[in-house]
């Protein structure tokens, strides 16, 4: 399974009408082909969202299919608006809720950073203080080929992970949490204001 | 529309004691308002919706505004004797107003098509005398943003059938909107700061571990 068949082996192979594969191969390719999107917009950016998965755009066409509204029937969370911290908890109680293998995009500024209100009190400063997130897509809001753009981006994600060896996929390893603790509405913030395991901010080195 | 003395002139005459004060906008868009007695605010209201010839009956916003302590600094005329000669000098005098919290209602009259009217009520001060009463049961539409000032700016409205924070959660503290109001310290990556944000971000951040010489290089002197 994990050894690697020969490239001109395997095409030899093919024009002798004889089909190889491996079982990553063949397993990954159909999980990157049959996402379910969980069903949920918070501001403007759901309206692209919307406008992707609809006819014109259709995501669908790139195995996105239905988008599912129960989070226990969803492999994929898009991300999509303002996280205010009102909002964070539950996010991250829907995230819980989805089963593994499951992934995140961060659709827009203000899912990734706040954006243009990253600087108001009630606004979370970005979705990636809670949860691991796989795609970032920059906009204000992101096109529809924005989204799609990151949805072959995770399905490469995907296609590249391994399923046995050192180098498996996260979400193989039993050490590996597939659920995060939901921050509490707390006095003056949220309580803690960012998952440490998590959250892991660049430093930055300046003078002070 | 009448003019503001004409109702101000009116509503003394309806509630009886009701101190009425117009509160003058030297602004562009001139809109001078009321400043309603908070002990008499409900019953003037009521007189301004119930009234035929004023029949406010639409309270189309209700917002906050948070006064801190000021200075007012007021320049008078004053004569003097300077070197036996009796001139005029300017003389200028300061009075400290102590901060106060206001509630500031737009009204408008669907049935007359006249409006707005302007009134204010305001608190004793910011800390612990922030109690007006509410209008919402003149206005039913006062309701929830009365709710909002509540929330924003902690003032509380006795009378009011559902007062709760309506934006930030249950457990919150703070009134953001004022202006003395701090946020809790999540600047740990600014890429971009400026002004406030950037005094904010300098805390979190760590100096560099090896200097190169450069910054010690500086601009010949000519």
């Amino acid at each position: 399974m994990s050894e690697q068949i020969d490239e001109n082996l395997r095409s030899e192979l093919q024009r002798q009408g004889v089909w190889v594969t491996s079982m990553q191969e063949l397993y990954n390719w159909g999980r990157k082909n049959s996402i379910w999107p969980l069903q949920f917009g918070l501001a403007c950016c759901a309206i692209e969202m919307i406008a992707t998965a609809a006819s014109r755009y259709d995501i669908a066409r790139f195995g996105g299919e239905i988008f599912r509204p129960s989070p226990r029937q969803a492999d994929l969370m898009i991300v999509a608006g303002t996280v205010t911290k009102k909002m964070a908890p539950q996010i991250v109680r829907l995230y819980n809720q989805m089963p593994d293998p499951k992934y995140v995009i961060s659709m827009g500024a203000c899912a990734i950073s706040g954006g243009p209100f990253k600087q108001g009190y009630n606004v979370l400063k970005g979705i990636d203080r809670y949860i691991p997130v796989d795609v970032y897509i920059p906009g204000c809001p992101p096109r529809p080929e924005a989204l799609l753009h990151a949805f072959m981006e995770l399905q490469r994600k995907i296609d590249n992970q391994k399923l046995s060896g050192s180098e498996k996929a996260e979400f193989l390893k039993p050490e590996q949490p597939s659920e995060f603790p939901v921050p509490a509405f707390g006095d003056h913030d949220l309580n803690p204001p960012a998952n440490p395991k998590v959250y892991h901010p660049p430093k930055l080195e300046r003078q002070s | 529309m009448e003019t503001l003395e004409q109702i101000k002139n009116r509503c003394e005459l309806a509630a009886r004691g009701a101190k009425v004060e117009i509160v003058a906008n030297p602004g562009p868009s001139q809109q001078s308002s009321l400043l309603i007695d908070n002990e008499h605010a409900v019953p003037v209201a009521r007189f301004l919706r119930d009234h035929p010839a004023l029949s406010f009956d639409f309270c189309s916003n209700v917002t906050g505004v948070d006064w801190l302590d000021r200075v007012a600094k007021k320049t008078a005329k004053v004569k003097q004797v300077v070197d036996g000669v009796e001139k005029e000098v300017d003389q200028t005098t300061e009075e400290k107003i102590p901060g106060y919290l206001e509630a500031v209602y737009h009204l408008y009259s669907i049935k007359l098509k006249h409006g707005p009217l302007i009134i204010r009520l305001r608190t004793e001060n910011r800390a612990d005398g922030t109690r007006l009463p509410s209008l919402t049961p003149v206005w039913r539409s006062a309701e929830l943003q009365e709710r909002e000032i509540f929330d924003l700016y902690g003032i509380v409205f006795d009378g009011h059938p559902d007062l709760r924070r309506i934006l930030m959660w249950d457990e919150f503290k703070d009134h953001p909107m004022r202006k003395d109001y701090v946020q809790p310290d999540d600047f740990e990556w600014e890429p971009t700061p400026h002004d406030e944000v950037l005094e904010r971000a300098k805390q979190h951040y760590t100096s560099r571990p090896q200097l190169d010489g450069a910054e010690k290089i500086t601009a010949p002197q000519s």
